[in-house]
């Protein structure tokens, strides 16, 4: 006999789920990977394939053999938290370093809260910060290695710039010649950086996979807007203030992984708020901690340290932002 | 600049298929199934017997209390059964089963194609005549409409507004009847607005319906006092409170009715069955159903008798079509799924929809990834989400209630939008029955 189904409004449903919204993700991230892939050649694949198959079996043998659930690595997250944390390394890193971040991302920043949608902090920083803690030399070595496509430059060391404006001051140089000697310009900065990790190589790029997620709805603007916007703001004032001991925002914006780190790793659905009030203070949380991390912390970056501060307060406020109610009265009649 | 409500909402296909196929007049039945309960409220008592002789349009039920309405019969021939039969979902409602001999009208029921639009009766005499003919919101929660037109002493209606903005994919039967009856629809409006005393009315199209726009605005030149208002398309446009939110910016409180912010909500198609009720001394017993889908090819709209079995409309679409799997009485965000298919149409019946297995799958459950989706499309500003976590963790009555479950409309944008295909709607609508409960038991004490 033919069988009907019977079940309650709604009968349909929008063809949004899970691993779409990762393989959006994913999509965004394409330039940024392209980018990283021309200027790194097979050192960025090999980060990024290492990155997204150890998360992928990581996920895999503890949902399988330990916890004993069902499998869900089909849903892209685990590999999308891999492409992650190599897009967040030097692109020098050798293979084993990502080996560790992803069994660290997903073994313990992820898996020991319960799996998908129950952990606290972003996997993928997880990862990065427990190596950069871990093992800092490397961590901050920023060789470039060879590439395939642009000879002759290869085994250049190049500090990031924000490394080179740390070092600089605390050499006791001002601003102006710590610009004069290493021509940082904006459009270098904007297309291509060199020093920097794998994913921070072009912001260009970076606003193109911004500018997707948020033609396809998959983010808000509210995260990303506010984080730059804070670091605009803030390193804006310090620069007016004087511009011999502080950067300027635009170079705030442009180096470092304020982009990287406000378009795809701050806005990771799970450990982020989930309405736009929270967005918003969580946001301006993370721009002011980057910034006070930047010019008065050790680290040359802060924008993970950042990250990871503001994913504790998420829960808070989850708990106190409520969206605007529809109706503000109630009829007691 | 078109108009639309501010919170949260959603954009699902329109496959409005049948939006340019004419209302047909339904062959007349060999068999009438006439439920007693077609209206929100207590269920008619049947006033004829076994053997009775009925006329179309002869009473066959009164109402049992205060919100309740006569049933009467929509055709002729004789009473063969009066006794509970199974309703679309199964459950035992008394019904009236009348043997169809030819199409015998009662005589005072004008049946000309004349418009009539002198209006000779005072505000009383219209709710009387609405009363008499059986009339229900014909919107989807079929609430007597006599009842809805006489608010309490002490609440003021201002403004008068027609919902034609049909914001549920697939359904086309008030396109239709704005493209075909517009000028009968306005004089409903305006007997209406004397019931109601009146003198500002507005009627809320969706911008997806350009041809009914321009008919109803043409038309409307002739009524100055009532505004035709393009809305943009948006689910749940529709919803009472969303819609005078569209049109007029005030907000419904929790727990109260349009008429608080002095607001009467009616839909176009219970504006026609106004117009004929009172113009036309014709009780409402037949309805324009919108018969679709994608697994066949008849899509038509009908205008079809009260009491017509869903079988019988299978029949006249060429039989059962194979990939069919779920058969909807409404549209597919808030329509009911049909499980007896011996079943009959309502008064309030605005679609029969056939759905496919693909296309009304739901995937298994997975995690929430806390996109926070629910929040954006929820028209009422509620954390679905939320609702869905304190419900399952058991008892969190109070908790449900500080965040204004009882809110909640049930259209259905959560579930719609969850990409983890968590049941958000189905727990929120048990719990939020439940918390209702407690909230009245309170308030009685």
């Amino acid at each position: 006999m033919k069988k009907f189904i019977v079940s309650p409004a709604p009968h349909i449903h929008s063809t949004g789920n899970t691993k779409s919204l990762m393989r959006d993700v994913m999509i965004a991230l394409t330039p940024t990977l392209l980018v990283s892939i021309y200027f790194f050649g097979f050192s960025a694949i090999k980060l990024v394939l290492i990155g997204a198959i150890t998360c992928v079996v990581v996920e895999y043998v503890i949902q399988k053999y330990l916890l004993k659930t069902k499998v869900t690595v089909n849903d892209y997250s685990a590999a999308l938290t891999g492409v992650l944390l190599a897009l967040n390394l030097p692109p020098n890193s050798p293979w084993w370093i990502i080996l560790i971040g992803s069994i660290v991302a997903i073994g313990i920043a992820k898996m020991t809260f319960g799996g998908l949608g129950q952990n606290i902090f972003n996997p993928a920083l997880v990862g990065r910060v427990f190596l950069l803690i871990s093992f800092p030399a490397i961590m901050t070595d920023w060789t470039i290695p060879q590439s395939w496509f642009r000879e002759g430059i290869d085994a250049i060391s190049g500090p990031t710039p924000l490394a080179i404006v740390k070092e600089g001051l605390s050499n006791g140089q001002n601003m102006v010649d710590i610009f004069a000697a290493n021509s940082f310009s904006t459009k270098e900065m904007l297309f291509v950086k060199m020093g920097g990790s794998v994913g921070e190589v072009s912001a260009f790029a970076l606003i193109l996979g911004l500018i997707y997620l948020l033609m396809r709805r998959v983010i808000k603007p509210h995260i990303p807007f506010a984080i730059i916007g804070t670091v605009f703001v803030l390193t804006g004032i310090f620069w007016l203030v004087d511009p011999t001991q502080y950067t300027d925002p635009i170079f705030n914006i442009l180096t470092g992984g304020v982009l990287l780190g406000s378009i795809f790793m701050a806005t990771d659905y799970v450990t982020s708020p989930m309405n736009t009030k929270g967005m918003i203070i969580y946001g301006i949380g993370i721009g002011i901690i980057t910034v006070l991390i930047r010019f008065f912390g050790a680290f040359p970056e802060g924008i993970s340290f950042a990250i990871l501060i503001m994913n504790s307060t998420v829960p808070l406020l989850n708990k106190y932002c409520k969206p605007d109610r529809f109706a503000k009265e109630v009829n007691n009649g | 600049m078109k108009k639309t409500f501010n919170i949260g909402g959603v954009h699902p296909k329109d496959n409005k298929i049948t939006a340019d196929a004419e209302i047909e007049v339904f062959p007349i039945l060999d068999t009438a199934y006439v439920s007693m309960a077609q209206h929100l409220g207590a269920p008619a008592e049947p006033l004829v017997q076994k053997g009775d002789k009925v006329k179309v349009g002869q009473v066959i039920g009164k109402p049992v209390g205060f919100i309740s309405g006569f049933v009467h019969s929509s055709v002729s021939g004789t009473v063969t059964a009066v006794e509970p039969m199974p309703d679309l979902a199964g459950i035992m409602v008394m019904h009236v089963v009348i043997a169809v001999e030819g199409d015998e009208w009662e005589e005072e029921i004008d049946r000309t194609p004349d418009v009539k639009r002198e209006i000779n009766y005072t505000s009383e005499e219209i709710i009387e005549k609405i009363k008499n003919a059986g009339i229900v919101g014909l919107g989807g929660a079929a609430f007597p409409t006599h009842v809805k037109l006489n608010p309490p002493k002490d609440k003021k209606a201002e403004y008068l507004i027609l919902n034609g903005s049909e914001c549920e994919p697939y359904v086309t039967a008030d396109d239709r009847i704005m493209r075909e009856q517009p000028e009968q629809i306005f004089i409903g409006a305006v007997i209406m607005m004397k019931a109601l005393n009146v003198t500002k009315a507005f009627i809320g199209i969706e911008e997806n319906k350009p041809q009914s726009i321009a008919i109803m605005e043409k038309v409307g030149e002739a009524y100055p006092q009532i505004n035709v208002v393009i809305l943009k398309k948006k689910y749940p446009q529709g919803g009472e409170k969303q819609l005078i939110d569209a049109i007029t910016g005030r907000k419904v409180p929790s727990l109260g009715l349009p008429i608080d912010v002095g607001v009467v909500v009616q839909n176009v198609g219970t504006s026609l069955a106004v117009y004929e009720a009172v113009q036309k001394n014709k009780p409402l017993i037949d309805s324009v159903v919108t018969v679709t889908g994608h697994c066949f090819s008849q899509q038509r709209n009908f205008l079809l008798r009260v009491g017509t079995p869903f079988s019988r409309i299978i029949d006249a679409i060429g039989g059962l079509p194979k990939d069919v799997a779920k058969f909807i009485s409404g549209g597919p965000m808030m329509g009911k799924a049909v499980s007896n298919i011996d079943a009959s149409t309502l008064k309030g019946t605005s679609a029969f929809l056939l759905l496919t297995e693909e296309e009304t799958k739901r995937a298994e459950e997975g995690n929430c990834i806390r996109c926070g989706k629910c929040i954006d499309v929820c028209p009422m500003g509620l954390e679905p989400y939320l609702l869905n976590k304190l419900a399952r963790q058991g008892g969190n009555y109070d908790k449900l209630e500080n965040e204004k479950i009882y809110d909640c409309i049930e259209c259905g944008c959560c579930l719609y939008s969850c990409p983890a295909q968590i049941p958000l709607l189905d727990i929120i609508r048990i719990n939020k029955a439940e918390v209702i409960k407690i909230m009245r038991n309170r308030s009685k004490k």
